[in-house]
């Protein structure tokens, strides 16, 4: 099974990111939890895009490891960035007006969680959810 | 797209069967309150059945509903939420606090009259 990218640049593209993820983790094995934990965060991620960076990808693929396999979610963006990392994963903390759940709640959600970001340069982050 | 929302007696009920995009969930937001006034509604059941999740965005706007609609002096009942989406929505932190909720439609009914009455 190939990665899916979607190049999130509209409120329809989040809706798009999360249909494919779905399906993906669907693919894989997953069970409705797992299916609506890994589709939380992607609708999550890929609105931190359309909201901070406007124009960004989200990619899902397949991964297999030693004796395990998952999902990974991958959403990259070159928009302004975070300046402190520390607190955005911090629950309650947004600035734009949300609820401050996203990032957070994401790193809950799945399994791995890493965020790369530089300020002006844009953000990186990856996420796996293992299926036990 | 527009989720229908249907009046019964004083009461409106909504059940939520296609996937929420952004813009689909505030053009709700919008029609359930200008519904509430239309109609002089003093309860509101939404059924989320057939919803498989909720992210921090759909959670915002359904809190503000229920918000908003305590502020027109009509009651909110969220119906039929998914264990999946509970376990989710809790794993996020998103506890949803005084938000009242009933296992289904039916008991929802009476949990808005019971409120309305009591
Ligand atoms: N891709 C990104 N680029 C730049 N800044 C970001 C990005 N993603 C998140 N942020 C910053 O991190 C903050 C926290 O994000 P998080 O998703 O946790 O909460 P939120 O988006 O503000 O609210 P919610 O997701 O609950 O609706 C945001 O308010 C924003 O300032
Ligand atoms: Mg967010």
């Amino acid at each position: 099974m190939s990665q899916t990218c979607v190049e999130v640049r509209s409120e329809w593209s989040i809706v798009a990111a999360r249909q494919a993820g779905r399906t993906i983790a669907k693919e894989v094995g997953f069970g409705s939890v797992d299916q609506a934990r890994i589709t939380t965060a992607i609708s999550e991620l890929a609105r931190n895009i359309y909201l901070y960076a406007k124009v960004g990808e989200i990619c899902i693929e397949k991964v297999v490891e030693a004796n395990k396999v998952g999902v990974k979610v991958s959403a990259s963006d070159n928009g302004p960035g975070i300046k402190d990392l520390r607190r955005v994963m911090e629950d309650g903390y947004t600035t734009s007006g949300g609820l401050g759940a996203g990032l957070p709640g994401v790193k809950r959600l799945m399994d791995e969680f890493l965020i790369d970001s530089k300020e002006g340069e844009g953000t990186k982050i990856h996420a796996v959810k293992w299926l036990r | 797209m527009r989720i229908p929302i249907l009046k019964l007696k004083e009461y409106l009920l909504v059940s939520v069967q296609i996937e929420l995009d952004d813009q689909t969930a505030l053009q709700f937001q919008e029609d359930i309150l200008n519904k509430i006034h239309e109609e002089g509604s003093r309860g509101v059941v939404i059924d989320l059945t057939s919803v498989d999740f909720i992210d921090s965005f759909i959670a915002k706007v359904l809190g503000d509903v229920v918000d908003m609609s305590n502020l027109m002096g009509a009651k909110v009942v969220l119906t039929g939420i998914q264990p999946a989406v509970a376990i989710t929505l809790v794993d996020m932190g998103i506890l949803m606090h005084g938000v009242p909720t009933a296992l289904d439609l039916e008991q929802g009914l009476e949990k808005l009259q019971q409120e309305l009455e009591g």
